[in-house]
């Protein structure tokens, strides 16, 4: 496997570190507590296509949001994470 | 069919022509009293289990590929019982009992070697933790022995004790851990179920749940049609996330790729399993006399059933640091298998909170060594509809209630344990 990178370019994977699914969205402060169990503990698991969260720590740095498949290991899109990053990629 | 010296010796002067198979490859009937998904060691076991100690013999396995073909044929075949946390510590050692009677329970040689299992420490730090785990254990009847370095040089004189960052300073033994041939534990816990009526059913991919109005599990639907049952019990390691969610249900499991390595055969070198204690390596040798290594997963969610070159570039580093003679020898072959990781790295035996459903997950990378505890205590709970007391902490529910049992310590971050 081999990220392209927006700000860097193709890297090896050794670069990078997974955070993992990039769809729970953290609940805000006070939630109940069914959706602070869900976010923290409970996952699709998705056989498939996925968006994660990868962090180019052996390059710019930046949090990158990437579209994967489990399955083949296929990458088909690489974009930066929401975020202070994101505002300096020319579309 | 009885294997003995005489069936051996009958066959071997008929050309070895005459063996029978050693188990039945069935088809299915239309219903069962319990029906097992997977046919890995866990599925297996708790067939056999069914059959020899609850007295539930109208069973079926169902596999969907060929039995064994998962993670069971794919392992690095470590058993030990040498853990620390309460749930975890008694579950292991029944199972480790469990190992030390396989071969006569089944009937098959499953070469069961107690070549002992010893994790290297490299710092005071570490060698505290060590023995505060072996003492955890000895207070629960378990073998466990801190050795010092004289003890370690003596037993591993190949290993660099040079190493000026991560020097060797003794290790934490389990005699009674060691290997077995995973492919025979499978071909072993087939052939005691099926003697005892067991169906097995290979080919045959479960596709759906059958509910009935109250959502109670009635059944399965699979490739080979459908197929009633009294209970459903899942054991399908990798696949857990897939399999629960016919039934509705999120669990609190990620699936990632294990890698395993094995070098060309040499000669007798490694005299038991190790485990490099200042980076992730472990190596055994086979009997065929390749080494046997690996260390982390890969470290994202993976189907795929193969890994990327970073890790295997840490494994092998790890090895040299370790053993730097390593370097002369090797690759032979390299391969990767799904592991089930849960949320705290430990496993889930469980009524699923959908009737007639029960749930055996979550095995991470540490699953074999659990096969004939987790037959056992599967069973017990698929015939008693009530958790056997070694695997009573296992529950699905730990999560919400916060009674983790999080042996590494890292909290929800799957790829870490
Ligand atoms: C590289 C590697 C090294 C490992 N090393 C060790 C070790 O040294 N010690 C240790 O204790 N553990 C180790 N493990 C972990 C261990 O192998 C697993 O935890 C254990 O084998 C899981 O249980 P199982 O044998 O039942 O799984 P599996 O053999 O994976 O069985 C599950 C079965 O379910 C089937 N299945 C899936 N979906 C369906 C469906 N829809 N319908 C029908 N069937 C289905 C699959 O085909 C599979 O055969 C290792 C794993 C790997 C990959
Ligand atoms: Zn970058």
């Amino acid at each position: 496997m081999r990220i392209v990178c927006p700000f860097c370019g193709e890297r090896e994977l050794g670069e990078f570190t997974y955070l993992g699914d990039a769809k729970p969205v953290r609940p805000v402060a006070g939630a109940p507590e069914d959706e602070v169990f869900d976010y923290v503990y409970l996952r699709d698991n998705i056989a498939g296509v996925m968006e994660e969260n990868w962090y180019h720590g052996g390059g710019c740095r930046a949090w990158l949001k990437v579209t994967r498949n489990t399955l083949t290991h296929e990458i088909s899109l690489v974009e930066p994470a929401a975020g202070a990053g994101a505002r300096h990629v020319v579309k | 069919m009885k294997y003995s010296i005489f069936s051996l010796a009958r066959a071997a002067l008929s050309g070895h022509k005459n063996w029978q198979r050693t188990w039945r490859d069935a088809t299915p009937k239309d219903r069962y009293d319990v029906v097992i998904i997977g046919g890995g060691g866990h599925g297996l076991a708790t067939a056999w289990f069914l059959a020899s100690e609850f007295g539930i013999k109208n069973v079926a396995v169902l596999e969907k590929g060929w039995i064994g073909s998962g993670n069971a044929g794919r392992n690095t075949t470590i058993i030990r019982s040498n853990y620390g946390l309460p749930g975890n510590t008694g579950f292991y050692e029944l199972s480790m009992k469990l190992w030390e009677r396989m071969e006569q329970d089944l009937n098959y040689n499953a070469m069961v070697s107690q070549r002992g299992v010893i994790n290297l420490y490299h710092s005071d730090a570490q060698r505290d933790a060590y023995a505060r785990r072996g003492n955890t254990m000895r207070i629960n009847g378990i073998d466990a022995e801190l050795l010092d370095l004289a003890a370690v040089k003596k037993m591993m004189p190949f290993l660099n004790f040079d190493n000026a960052r991560f020097p060797v300073q003794g290790g934490l033994l389990q005699r009674r851990g060691g290997t077995a041939r995973h492919d025979a534990v499978v071909w072993g816990y087939a052939h005691a179920a099926s003697e005892l009526g067991v169906d097995i059913i290979q080919n045959c991919e479960v596709t759906g749940f059958v509910r009935d109005a109250n959502g109670k599990v009635t059944g399965v639907e699979t490739s080979r049609g459908r197929i009633g049952a009294g209970k459903v019990g899942m054991a399908v390691a990798g696949s857990s996330s897939r399999v629960a969610a016919m039934a509705g249900l999120r669990l609190p499991i990620e699936s990632h790729v294990l890698q395993a390595f094995v070098s060309e055969a040499i000669k007798p070198l490694i005299p038991n399993v190790m485990t490099f204690g200042a980076g992730h390596f472990y190596v055994s040798q086979s009997d065929k006399g390749g080494l046997v290594f690996g260390g982390d997963i890969d470290g994202y969610n993976s189907y795929a059933q193969r890994g990327n070159m970073p890790v295997m570039e840490d494994v092998c580093e790890g090895g040299m640091a370790l053993i730097p003679m390593i370097g002369r020898v090797r690759l032979l072959r390299q391969w990767g298998g799904i592991m089930d990781m849960s949320m705290d790295g430990s496993p889930i035996i469980d009524k699923a909170p959908v009737d007639g459903l029960y749930l055996n997950a979550g095995w991470c990378y540490g699953g074999f060594k659990a096969t004939p505890g987790s037959g056992f205590v599967f069973a017990h709970l698929l015939a008693r509809d009530e958790s056997h007391k070694e695997a009573a902490r296992f529950r699905l529910d730990r999560f919400r209630t916060g009674a983790m049992i999080d042996e590494k310590g890292q909290g929800a971050q799957p790829n870490l344990h």
